[in-house]
């Protein structure tokens, strides 16, 4: 049995005991009670603060949020937020989709992990936390993908989702299979200091996914907050919205009357603000909601609904077979004693990556200055004053993709012949030569 | 001649200067539109001719940008048609898909 299992048990265990000692508490003070209530006298103390809220209904609506089932796609830095506020309002079912492991780079925004989970998938942990919160909940785990062949056996039977996803992708699948379950999405994203949130297909009368966006942006236009970066409690706040937005849908809040299509636009820096701007309607022409569908239960489980062709990808594969070194020959051939002459290593990532950690033989320019030299060499000489079309030059970044875009261009704009890139990157590098490098 | 102001939000401010508001001026006679207001932008206020894709796909608004008029999705305000006050707000916001 492993670690994370062994933990797993452990917490189960201490969960169940709170859970006995919570019953057993009931059952004695129950003996001299003859009203039937609707929820145990520990819900009612769990819950009083809520419930005289007078708007959420009292003890009916904290019945409503009871029999309630929520499923949350994706355990990260929206899930994070929304699942325990969710828990601790005391949602009776909430299923947890992801399929990805707590990593260290997680921790600073997925704060319903911890440390010690660093591996554990994600909807465990998280399933593991809000039950210590909340052990009146049923936590449903889900530890895989969202496909379109899985996501109607999962949405099914559920209330309203959560889309806490970090792709066009599975946000188009999302939306599409929900519209054809006819369930309610709240769905939000964030990166750096911003976060949007927005509700779809509300009550099957509201706008989808498609119709806000019914072509997807070109894939080099989508960050992902491993690229871009992303503020903890930036997306945290966007989270926690999703957490109100989806209590208010339990609640009733929302009705067909007042319901307004919506989008929210939160931003951090440099002033906080929350904007919420008006939305387009439903669109008669949407392949997905409007009059004349397409996009069926049938043909998104048949595959017919071809996702991944829909929302592209990047080919970073721009460079052949011998235009690209091994960290160990980058090793060999400019990081040892014999270095080559003539030679030059740029690093093209962005300026505010390089400060946080670089080799001192190299020189910084992003591949976005690169690419607005034009291929003029005399720019690049402002920068390397000895550089010449027989330099050997060598290209890298954090991954080994931007460096093949930069390969590309030294050679084919600027008209070096002697360009190689290192496969895999600065990352590639401390993780196979020298770990002692801070990694980002 | 027209006075508005103009926002580049959802990471757009990255082509203009990192300035997320603008204070434009579109010189020209009026009706002005929003279409008038985006060919001023692009011919004057993106000032890399490389980033130009990054706004625009094909003559239109590139897909992922939301455009809003005074709060409202232009969709709703007839998008390049709809002619321009003084003091109205025109927003870009890049759609994010971080989670």
């Amino acid at each position: 049995m492993s670690d994370h299992q062994s933990r797993s048990i452990e917490s189960e265990l201490e969960a169940l005991r709170l859970e006995n000692a919570q019953l057993r508490e009931q059952l004695a003070s129950r003996k001299d009670i003859t009203q039937d209530y609707p929820l145990s006298l520990e819900e009612y103390q769990r819950y009083g603060r809520q419930m005289i809220v007078e708007e959420t209904g009292g003890v009916a609506g904290q019945v409503k949020l009871k029999n309630a089932k929520i499923l949350v796609v994706g355990a990260g830095g929206l899930g994070c937020p929304a699942l325990p506020y969710l828990a601790g309002a005391g949602v009776g079912r909430i299923g947890i989709v992801d399929n990805d492991v707590v990593e260290t780079s997680n921790l600073h925004r997925q704060v319903l992990h911890n440390s010690e989970r660093v591996g554990m998938l994600k909807c465990e942990s998280a399933s593991q936390s809000i039950t210590k919160l909340n052990p009146h909940v049923n936590v449903v785990t889900y530890p895989v993908r969202l496909n379109s062949s899985n996501a109607f056996g999962i949405f099914e039977g559920y209330d309203y989702i959560l889309d806490c996803t970090d792709s066009p992708l599975t946000r188009y699948l999302i939306s599409d299979v929900a519209v054809n379950l006819g369930i309610t999405v709240v769905s939000a994203s964030g990166l750096g200091t911003e976060g949007q949130l927005t509700i779809l297909n509300f009550n099957n009368m509201g706008p989808c996914y498609r119709c806000f966006y019914p072509t997807p942006p070109p894939p080099n236009a989508v960050t992902s907050c491993q690229e871009g970066g992303v503020i903890g409690p930036c997306i945290g706040l966007v989270g926690t919205m999703m957490a109100v937005e989806t209590l208010k849908l339990i609640l009733g809040i929302y009705t067909n009357e007042n319901f307004k299509p919506f989008l929210m636009l939160y931003s951090g820096f440099p002033q906080q603000s929350l904007r919420t701007f008006k939305m387009r309607g439903r669109k008669d022409n949407c392949l997905c909601c409007g009059e004349n569908r397409t996009i069926t239960r049938e043909a998104i489980e048949k595959g017919e609904i071809n996702y991944e062709l829909f929302c592209g990808s990047r080919n970073y594969n721009v460079c052949q077979p011998d235009e690209r070194l091994s960290v160990s020959e980058f090793q060999d051939l400019y990081k040892g004693d014999g270095c080559l002459e003539n030679s030059y290593i740029i690093d093209v990532r962005p300026s505010h990556h390089y400060e946080i950690s670089h080799f001192s033989e190299t020189i910084n320019i992003p591949v976005k200055k690169l690419r607005d030299m034009n291929g003029d060499i005399k720019k690049l000489q402002e920068k390397l004053p000895t550089v010449g079309k027989d330099s050997n030059i060598v290209v890298l970044c954090r991954y080994g993709n931007d460096s093949q875009v930069a390969t590309r261009l030294l050679k084919d704009k600027f008209g070096f012949s002697k360009v190689r890139d290192v496969r895999g990157g600065y990352f590639k590098y401390i993780d196979d030569i020298d770990q002692t490098i801070p990694k980002y | 001649m027209v006075n508005v102001k103009v926002e580049f939000l959802g990471g757009l401010d990255a082509i203009f200067e990192k300035q997320r508001v603008h204070k434009v001026t579109v010189d020209k006679e009026d009706p002005v539109t929003v279409g008038d207001l985006i060919e001023h932008i692009v011919s004057t206020m993106i000032k890399n001719p490389n980033d130009v894709c990054i706004f625009i796909e094909e003559d239109s608004i590139r897909p992922g940008i939301i455009t809003l008029i005074n709060d409202t999705d232009w969709e709703l305000e007839g998008e390049k048609d709809y002619v321009l006050e003084d003091g109205d707000i025109v927003s870009f916001t890049s759609t994010l898909h971080g989670g």
